[in-house]
Parts: structure tokens; sequence; C-alpha cells
């Protein structure tokens, strides 16, 4: 895309700011619970990968987890045969989990929702089981172990504190964000965005709908796979879990408890569930789902737009009551 | 030299039913032209036709002398195709100045240069699509579909629905660039008066076929043969 005069380069806002703070905080406040942090912080990224060809271009995925996966396992067995050095892992993770896919994008871009949706559970179930045959490679249901990470810089060890883990999945998605952040604000952004409110009109000003959701879409699955990456580094273990469709779902759920199209509200989203299901799992290793469907309900009746959207209804609100 | 546009009887319709029937024009480059008719004789469907937005039975449509039967919507809009629907099409959730950043395309409009032509949208820049009243979406259409540098302009219906207040001041405005004769324009409208002083040359429509072309003085000297082909009965 051509470089446009005039297009806003927004500031951080305080409110970003705030928000960035956080999870810094977080790591002075609770150092006891920086695998859990970890945890969020890998989901947050996972989540965002969704956000941006979801809430954004409207491509409805049930099949994210393929390239979460793919990255993951592509981390894990560089580090497995003897490349443990973190952030060239992370680059070829998401290098291969973009190429696929892009591969997978000529057949999600064609249909409408329901197909999409069909489409994309299938290239999920399809991954999944592969990894379950080639268990010679992946180790299959029990996993791929002997995952052995070089220092972060050759200088910071990925120890049982979780201290190194959490600070490099916190960088690594400040610095994924900051990406997203300036690509939605970009032509091309906007024109995702076009596509989303009316997708049949696009062309007439010139956008070729498959392009742009072919280039979203295999950007979506890179940073999935990104994420996954972190996970299998973070963790020196990929379970076959990480390609599964319980995988996909649940990151459905975060994304719209946090809401869609926000950058935000996947990160908030990934930080509630991963936090709630922690709580309510201590509370009843059971029935914690119960609560967590509640939830989820009561969100997407009652606060349009997820925790995002309420909150900033509300804010709106706020700010006209004071006029 | 080969002609900006030319349709050689085109027919064309949804699905199986049929709306264009054998209907041929031309426009130059810089040229103007009112495609007038009665409600729902296709006008806003040879619009559609042109952007590759109907099912085109035959006939042969070329844009500066290639054929373009077969190039997608996407690329006649690139090529300089610059449709301004009659349902303005704002995006909810994009600010004015996204509208016009979104599909800018190198040439001679920039976006400052659309906001000379229509100031009220650079007053209304932070605003979104949905916030915008009925002239000021109209304004808005125009100038996204100058954003695209155009080569040929089809207005559908630029003054439906808006204030008569609107009108003049739209009108003017689109006087100016018509004249200015920096691309070719098609314009559709139900106040044929106010078409034919805006262009050149005029076709009439009927049940889908061209049943009058002349230029477009004549027809004004000649209202009874105005509304004869177009007063609604």
């Amino acid at each position: 895309m051509k470089n446009v005069a005039g297009l806003p380069t927004r500031k951080w806002s305080r409110f970003e700011i705030g928000f960035w703070l956080l999870p810094l905080i977080a790591f002075f406040v609770f150092p006891k619970y920086l695998t859990l942090g970890s945890q969020i912080l890998i989901a947050g990224l996972f989540a965002l990968s969704l956000d941006l060809i979801l809430g954004y271009a409207r491509i409805i995925s049930l099949g994210h987890a393929a390239y979460f996966g793919v990255g993951a396992y592509t981390a894990g067995l560089l580090a497995k045969y003897g490349w443990g050095e973190p952030i060239s892992g992370l680059a070829a993770a998401a290098t291969v989990a973009a190429a696929v896919g892009l591969i997978t994008s000529f057949l999600v871009v064609r249909g409408q929702d329901l197909t999409r949706l069909m489409v994309t559970l299938g290239i999920g179930l399809m991954l999944f089981e592969a990894a379950n045959q080639a268990s010679s490679i992946t180790g299959g249901v029990d996993g791929l172990s002997g995952v052995e990470m070089r220092p972060l810089f050759g200088v910071f060890a990925f120890g049982m504190d979780g201290r190194t883990a959490y600070v490099y999945s916190l960088a690594v998605l400040f610095i994924v964000f900051c990406f997203a952040r300036t690509l939605v604000r970009s032509p091309f952004g906007l024109s995702l965005r076009g596509i989303r409110e009316g997708e049949k009109r696009m062309p007439a000003i010139g956008v070729s709908v498959p392009r742009k959701l072919i280039v979203i879409y295999t950007v979506g699955a890179g940073i999935a796979g990104i994420a996954g990456a972190l996970l299998a580094q973070t963790t020196q273990f990929v379970g076959i879990d990480t390609l599964g469709f319980p995988r996909s779902a649940e990151l459905m759920i975060m994304l719209v408890l946090g809401g869609t199209g926000y950058l935000y509200g996947a990160l908030i989203g990934a930080a509630v569930f991963m936090v709630l299901q922690d709580y309510l799992a201590n509370l009843s290793a059971v029935y914690w789902q119960f609560w967590l469907g509640l939830l989820l309900v009561a969100i997407v009746m009652f606060a349009r737009g997820g925790l995002m959207g309420g909150a900033i209804a509300l804010h709106r609100r706020w700010l006209r009551s004071r006029t | 030299m080969a002609k900006l546009l030319s349709a050689e009887r085109l027919t064309a319709g949804y699905g199986d039913s049929i709306v264009l029937e054998d209907v041929s024009f031309e426009v130059d480059a810089g040229g103007s032209l009112a495609l007038l008719g009665r409600n729902g004789v296709g006008k806003t469907t040879l619009l559609l036709t042109l952007m590759g937005l109907t099912r085109l039975k035959s006939g042969n449509l070329s844009w500066e002398g290639a054929d373009i039967v077969r190039l997608p919507t996407f690329r006649r809009a690139q090529a300089g195709l610059g449709w301004v629907p009659q349902e303005r099409f704002m995006f909810p959730s994009l600010t004015v100045e996204e509208h016009l950043s979104v599909v800018a395309r190198p040439g001679p409009w920039s976006i400052a240069r659309v906001y000379q032509y229509f100031p009220k949208l650079e007053e209304r820049k932070q605003n979104l699509g949905n916030q915008l009243s009925g002239g000021e979406q109209q304004m808005l259409a125009i100038a996204r579909a100058l954003m695209t540098n155009p080569k040929l302009l089809l207005l559908d219906e630029p003054m439906e629905g808006l204030a008569p207040i609107i009108v003049q001041e739209l009108l003017k405005v689109i006087g100016e660039l018509v004249r200015a004769g920096e691309f070719a324009v098609i314009v559709v409208e139900q106040h044929a008066r106010l078409a034919l002083t805006l262009t050149r040359e005029a076709i009439v429509l009927d049940r889908g076929q061209v049943v009058h072309r002349s230029a477009s003085e004549e027809l004004l000297k000649h209202p009874e043969t105005l509304d004869r082909l177009v007063a609604v009965a």
C-alpha cells in the first residue's frame, strides 16, 4: 500500500499507557504467580491474532489453534533437535505458521460465514490428527518432551521461578501488539474495516476483497504461531492439545468476552478468562465451567461488544451525564 | 483515438431476468452524459453493469480501447471507473478522513484538494460515517470516488432526498467538476432538467432500451419531448 498523506498517526492515550503498566506492576507484586502470568500473556497474544481476523476482517474461525500448534511444534522441535536459541526459534515458528496460514487461507476466504466456520474447523481437525499420527516426530498424545531452551540472549535462563518466561512473553506481546496497532490504523487496516461493514461494495472502490483477507489471515496465523512458540519455549513442552478444538473454542470465548475489534479486548478477555479459570477451578475442579458459561451468556446479553464494548458504553454515559 | 468508454449492444440483468436490452452508447474522455428515464427503466442497472455487478448476457464493453467484459469490479475501479452509488454506502466505524484515505490512489486528487471542493467535510473530518447528514454523506460519497482518481465518474441520483438548499450547493460543485473536464461523468437523475444542465449529451431509457439520444441542450429546448420521455404518466 502506498503511503497516504494525512493518515492519522494516533498517539498512545493515558488509558493505553496505564494498561501496559499493569503487567509490569504485576511482575513485582505477584512474584508467585508469574507462571500464570506468562500463560495469560501468551493467551492474550493468541487472542490478539484471532481479533485481527475476526474482529477486523469478520472471518469466523473455529480452527485457529491449528496455527498456534504449528508454531508450538516448530519451536519445540527446533529446540529438541539442538536449535534452542529462543528468538530465532520464534521467528521460525512465525514463518512456518504464516506459511500454513497462507496455504489454507485460499480455502478460508472463498466462502461465507458458515462455510468458513466449517473449513477452519476442518483444518484444525486435520492438523490435530496429522500430529497424532506422526507420533514418532510429535510424541503424539504424550506430547513433545526434551525441549531444551538456551538462555535468552545467552544470559537469562528459563528457570523455575518463571521470571525470564514472563518478561520474555511480555516483551514479545508488546512488540507484536505495536505492530498490530499500526496495522489496523493503516489504509490496509481501514480497508479491512470497510470489508467488515460492506464486503460487497468494496470492489467498487477498487479493493480486492480476497487479497486483503488472505493477507490478514496469513498475518493472524503467523502471530498465532508466535504465541504457540512462546508456550513451547517457556514451558519446554508441547502437548497435542495445542492443536485441539477446545483451544480454538476457548480462544473464541476469550475474545468475545473481552470484545472483538479493539485489540485490547483480546488481552482483557484472555486475562479475565485465565484468572477466572484458575480461581473457579480451585473452588470446584469439576463444575468451574458452569460459572464461565453463565458469565459468557451474561456478557453477550448485557454488554454488547464484550467487556471493552460495555466499558466504552459506560464511559460514554458517564461523559454525557457530566454535561 | 479510442473512446474512453464504449458500450455496444449491452444486454444485462440479474439471474435469469433481463433488465437492459441492446443498449449502446459512448463517452469521450472529459465528456458528460445524462442518463434519463422514469423509475425502474434500468438506469441504475446500467451503472452496475459498467462496474461489473450484474450479469452481462451479451454485448461489448471497452475502456480506452480494451475489452473489460471479464475484468473484475475492483480492477475496473482501479482502471478509473469511479462509482457513487445511490445508497451512498458509508462505513459506520470509519471517520470522514478515513473514508478518504482508505481508497486513496496516486493521482491529481488528494485529501487537501477534496477539502477545497467540500469544505464541510474538513469541518467534519473526525466524524464517523453514520454521524453525517444526507447532504454530507453525498459529498463524502463523491469525495471518496474522487480519491480513487477516476477517469469516469458515475453519479447515481446524487440529489435524491436532499433539501433544495443542499441540492443547490451540491449542484454548484458538481457543475464545476464537470466543466473542468478533468474526468468524464455519467449522471443518472430523476430531476431530468438538473442532469441536462450539467451535461453535454443525453440518452433516455425506457423499459431497458435507449429510446432517445441527443445533445442535452437540445432536450432542454424541447420540454414537450422531454416530458413525453421522462414524465410520470
